[in-house]
């Protein structure tokens, strides 16, 4: 309780300054912090409560971009109906890809994953309708409806506070779940849960549906403010690595830990980016070594363990 | 009958682990399956819990037909089991341990539900002071404890216990006999796999032997004992086990 009572003080705080600020620097950087937590937490799902390593998970978040944005762009359809379609199409794809790839463990399903990514990214970049290579730019009359371009990035902030809010939400009820505690099981050791009752091949994948479903609405948002989407940087398998790093280095398996994770990282970002610029990645690797390596579970995790105490804050 | 298998055999490529065993459990009993290693005891176990799929033969479980089923079904049925090298789910607690199985058993609780079954099961095993602990920590003795505690948390009408006894020592197998004993009072019935021999002819009322994959004495454990099949497949002097 106290746990997901100090997160949403924390989002709704930090979403709630640039609009009472109306600073617009401000708004970009705590939309891109949203769009991290929302990442990190959606992940956290598949990877931190189930134990399979989803490595291409942001092929979700580029079907989800694609799917609102011709929505948009073809039928003016509307971003809050395109965002929520586009999560369904993504929780739907990772549903029907779930039946077949999470028979794999380990390893095995990891590298199944960035193949997946991969190939979404080639079908797409040879479909002429969908823009190739090139990607697709919206028609400026598309932002109108929201009263200009402006406004309709506005309106595409709410939208993604509201989306953080939701899945921080969905972690934190998984969580205190009898599904989530199936899920904890199949993490621990598949071969037992089954034994014990575990209908595991359905938990995993309705658990990987729910962890695609998010992503999708992310993408569908960040594509539609962007104003333009391409293969390119719609299944960018880096960001795909950076979801892994937020999840590992705040502490996965836990509600707080992606969402501490993921603001760090945001930080530690900009930091990498100024001073070492294309090494960020690099460098990010090597911390998640580190991290791998001696605290295995993360900032939230190490917390838990030398300060007791702090338990009922950091679930 | 609690459960019937009939004609049951399974292979791994050229090797027939499990050939054409058959045999029945009553209700209420504690049936003792013995044999030397590689007899297929184990493999006897995954094929009844669903692990693995027979090649061929039925299993029947009270009264109902569960050859081939998914594991999960089955546990759900009220079969549960304990496996030889005990399976934890290490970053869990001991008490969300237990409650796993409370929560997907023969019951399929809700979570308080399960809390309250996960208590009493852990008052039973004395493993209650250990709840909060990650399972993990827990020594061997105090794992196959947990196996035990969990097994019987899902309410089974049938519990399959794969040598639940080695690796304690003197004092810990006293333990887990009384444990054992409590369980059959309950009404649940018992099927065992166990290599320590003194202790599966004290508790069982009845034992099956297996050598090679087959099914090769039956009966009585002194019986089984003074069988020269038997005597000369596994247990060398008779007079060692009877003493």
């Amino acid at each position: 309780m106290r746990t997901i009572a100090w997160l949403l003080a924390l989002i709704l705080i930090l979403g709630f300054l640039p609009i009472v600020t109306h600073d617009v620097t401000l708004r970009e950087t705590v939309f891109l912090i949203l769009m991290y937590v929302a990442l990190a937490e959606s992940l956290n799902v598949i990877l931190g409560y189930t134990g399979y390593v989803s490595f291409g998970h942001i092929v979700f978040y580029g079907i989800g971009g694609y799917v609102a944005f011709v929505l948009i762009e073809n039928y003016g359809t509307n971003i809050v109906l395109a965002m929520l379609l586009a999560g369904a199409f993504s929780a739907f794809v990772a549903y029907v890809l779930g039946l077949a790839i999470l028979r794999l463990r380990g390893a095995y399903f990891a590298i199944a994953t960035i193949g997946i990514n991969e190939a979404v990214k080639a079908l797409v970049t040879n479909l002429n309708q969908l823009g190739g290579a090139e990607g697709i730019y919206f028609n400026m009359n598309v932002y109108r409806p929201y009263g200009g371009a402006e406004n309709a990035i506005w309106f595409a902030y709410y939208l993604m506070l509201a989306v953080t809010v939701a899945v921080v939400l969905v972690n934190w009820k998984v969580k205190r779940s009898k599904f989530g505690l199936g899920l904890m099981a199949i993490r621990e050791d598949e071969d037992a849960s089954l034994t014990l009752g575990v209908n595991t091949s359905m938990y995993k994948t309705i658990a990987f549906a729910i962890s695609a479903f998010f992503p999708g609405m992310v993408g569908a948002l960040f594509f539609f403010k962007n104003g333009n989407i391409d293969p390119e940087s719609a299944f960018h398998l880096t960001k795909s690595i950076e979801m892994i790093f937020m999840v590992m280095l705040g502490g996965f398996g836990t509600v707080s830990g992606p969402v501490i994770g993921a603001m760090v990282y945001e930080r530690i970002r900009g930091l990498l980016l100024v001073s070492f610029k294309a090494l960020h990645i690099a460098i990010s690797g090597v911390i998640l070594l580190l991290i791998v390596l001696f605290v295995p579970r993360g900032i939230v995790g190490f917390l838990r363990e030398r300060v007791p105490v702090l338990r009922r804050y950091f679930e | 009958m609690i459960l019937e298998v009939e004609g049951l055999t399974k292979r791994f490529g050229g090797l027939v682990a499990v050939d054409g065993v058959s045999f029945e459990v009553r209700r209420g009993e504690i049936l003792g399956i013995i044999g030397p290693n590689g007899a297929g005891k184990t493999t006897l176990f995954n094929l009844i819990s669903g692990v693995y799929k027979p090649d061929e033969g039925r299993i029947v479980f009270d009264g109902e037909d569960i050859t081939g089923k998914p594991p999960y079904k089955i546990a759900r049925l009220g079969l549960a089991r304990t496996y030889q090298v005990v399976k934890p789910l290490n970053e869990l607690t001991v008490r969300e341990n237990v409650m796993v199985g409370a929560c997907f058993g023969r019951e399929y609780l809700d979570l308080d539900s399960a809390r309250r079954v996960a208590d009493e099961v852990l008052r039973m095993v004395g493993l209650m002071e250990k709840a909060e602990l990650p399972a993990g920590k827990l020594n061997v003795p105090e794992k196959k404890r947990l196996e035990m505690a969990r097994a019987l948390a899902s309410k089974p009408k049938l519990v399959l216990l794969d040598e639940v006894l080695a690796g304690l020592n003197p004092a810990e197998v006293k333990g887990m006999l009384k444990v054992i004993e409590d369980v059959r009072k309950r009404g649940i019935t018992i099927l065992m796999i166990e290599h320590l021999m003194h202790a599966i002819m004290r508790v069982s009322d009845r034992i099956i032997v297996l050598d090679y994959g087959k099914k090769i004495a039956e009966g009585k454990p002194e019986e089984v004992a003074n069988d020269p099949k038997v005597v000369e497949a596994y247990l060398g002097d008779p007079s060692l086990v009877l003493r």
